[in-house]
């Protein structure tokens, strides 16, 4: 019998009797959502989705490509892109080293192009492990390349966002990557360029304020915290707690900002489907 | 001078506003209200007025004067509404073949739940592609605060001004300072690592021109007066393709020495 067997769910009410297994800590993890001890790799099999409860786990962009293309099918675009210290901000290479260590990515986005249920699309997937997913000159460039690469080749773009906002300590060139970013998707879209924007756990700042918000079809995953200030300051200015559930992709498919939530495990099928529906 | 005392005049509760400009600079002003959708956000004004005898559209975020009128303009902090009023005013003035002047003060965009509940982020990436969009002479001018994204929303123009003292950043320094070392009392320094001051971001081409202050209110406006007139003659000469395309490049180019 394998590991995994053994932990299994019972299926037998009468040997449900939880007796505590002590399961190595290196080969599953807690949900967060339902509590449930999940094995590693289960979890990596069902797309880092609780099997439990669905709870949406953080999905790095090597394997979000990976989950989002047909098998073997992403090339990868502009890689290698390093940030430099434009400002020369006190510790800021420190910060680039460490999350290039974290994330094994040179920066917060990869770019490339693949297939999707078939169809060919150019996608770019960002890295909550790099810094936040927080925008700087480079995740901004890569990302205006990838618009401009897909408006030349005719393709669609399937963008998947991971981010806490603008870098801080590219002061004012994050914030200018607002304008870079939606011109080019601007430009894409005006030559009849099909763009669909995927929100992940978290999306929120300046990207929420530009491209993420830009789509010709916007959805999210379930769960996925969607908002232009953090809950964290908004808590601060009005000096209230917030509700439940606020902010969260459910509450923004209510508010009309959503064309749907899709989830991960039906996420490729969909934006197949839609991909198919574009074709040009 | 000290980064931080930059920031502390730009703040300055007497330090002019939209209203003051528009009333400077231009005359004829015919206000108008309201996004058409749910409000009309006091924090954000716009209108129709003259610049000499050319027909502009005008639209700026200002903090307002008194406590009352401030409380009116929630302290300059726009919600989605004000972002869809400008969007609105934008898109007539282009129907209409007037070119676009904005003049923006703002800590940034409210923080709120109606706010997010309406779509902040939307609204603000919006008010960004309707203006890089815009078959018309585009002028932003920061005149005080410009705060994040909430101050982009207005300046994503042909040419972005900016006043000797104003400031313009991707995040305010308490907010940096509170982020980056739990300690919102050192904004200070803060302030001096953003490089956040008019000088800075002239040097590095994010902003095209600025305004020294070293003159009263009504000679300042005079200069901002005529170099509008200038600017807004310039454009309106181009082909509409080619000032899109400038626009398209200005924004594309910021930077890219540190790539
Ligand atoms: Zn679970």
């Amino acid at each position: 019998m394998v590991l995994k067997d053994l932990f299994k769910k019972p299926q037998n009410k009468l040997e449900g009797e939880t007796t505590e297994i002590k399961i190595p800590d290196e080969l599953c993890c807690k949900c967060p959502s339902c509590g449930q001890m999940v094995l590693l790799c289960d979890l990596k099999e069902n797309l880092q989705v609780c099997p439990y409860c669905s709870h949406h786990f953080p999905l790095g962009a090597r394997e979000r490509t990976g989950v989002a293309c047909d098998e073997g099918s992403f090339e990868e675009l502009f890689a290698g892109l390093r940030s430099k210290n434009p400002l020369s901000f006190p510790g800021y290479e420190e910060k680039l080293a460490a999350a290039i260590k974290k994330s094994g990515e040179d920066e917060a986005v990869i770019c490339g192009k693949g297939r999707i249920g078939g169809m060919d699309a150019a996608l770019f997937a960002m890295d909550g492990n790099f810094m936040m997913g927080s925008m700087g000159i480079v995740v901004g460039e890569k990302i205006t390349m990838l618009f401009e690469y897909a408006a030349e080749k005719g393709l669609p773009v399937v963008s998947f966002c991971v981010s806490g906002g603008a870098r801080m300590q590219e002061g004012i060139f994050s914030l200018m990557q607002m304008a870079k970013t939606s011109a080019a998707v601007r430009k894409h879209g005006e030559g009849g360029g099909f763009y669909i924007s995927v929100l992940t756990n978290p999306t929120t700042g300046g990207v929420t304020a530009s491209f993420a918000m830009e789509g010709d079809i916007i959805i999210s995953e379930p769960g996925a915290l969607i908002g232009f200030a953090g809950p964290r300051v908004i808590e601060q200015t009005i000096r209230q707690k917030l509700p439940d559930g606020f902010q969260r992709a459910e509450f923004l498919l209510e508010k009309g900002f959503l064309d749907d939530i899709v989830d991960r495990r039906k996420m490729a099928d969909y934006l197949g489907r839609l991909l198919f529906l574009h074709k040009r | 001078m000290a980064a931080y005392e930059k920031v502390s005049l730009a703040r300055h509760k007497d330090r002019a506003g939209t209203t003051d400009y528009i009333g400077k600079i231009f005359t004829h002003f015919v206000e108008l209200h309201g996004d058409r959708r749910f409000c009309d956000d006091k924090a954000v004004t716009g209108g129709i007025a003259l610049l000499f005898d050319i027909p502009v559209t005008v639209v700026g975020i200002e903090r307002g004067k008194d406590l009352s009128e401030r409380v009116k303009k929630n302290f300059g902090c726009a919600h989605p509404e004000g972002y869809r009023k400008a969007i609105r005013l934008f898109k007539q003035a282009e129907k209409f073949g007037r070119p676009v002047i904005c003049f923006v003060d703002t800590p940034g965009a409210y923080p709120g739940i109606g706010a997010e509940e309406r779509g902040q982020g939307q609204a603000i990436a919006e008010s960004i592609t309707e203006m890089l969009s815009l078959k018309v002479p585009t002028v932003s001018i920061i005149t005080g605060e410009g705060g994040s994204g909430g101050a982009l929303a207005l300046a994503a123009a042909d040419e972005v001004w900016m006043l000797e003292n104003a400031i313009y950043s991707v995040i305010s320094p308490e907010g940096c300072a509170s982020i980056l070392w739990k300690d919102a009392t050192k904004a200070k320094e803060a302030a001096e690592c953003l490089k956040l001051t008019a000088q800075d971001l002239y040097s590095f081409g994010v902003v095209d021109r600025v305004f020294s202050e070293d003159k009263d209110f009504d000679a300042l406006c005079e200069e901002i007066k005529g170099a509008l007139l200038e600017a807004v003659r310039e454009k309106a000469a181009l082909p509409k393709e080619e000032l899109l395309d400038r626009r398209y490049q200005k924004f594309r180019r910021i930077g890219r020495e540190f790539l």
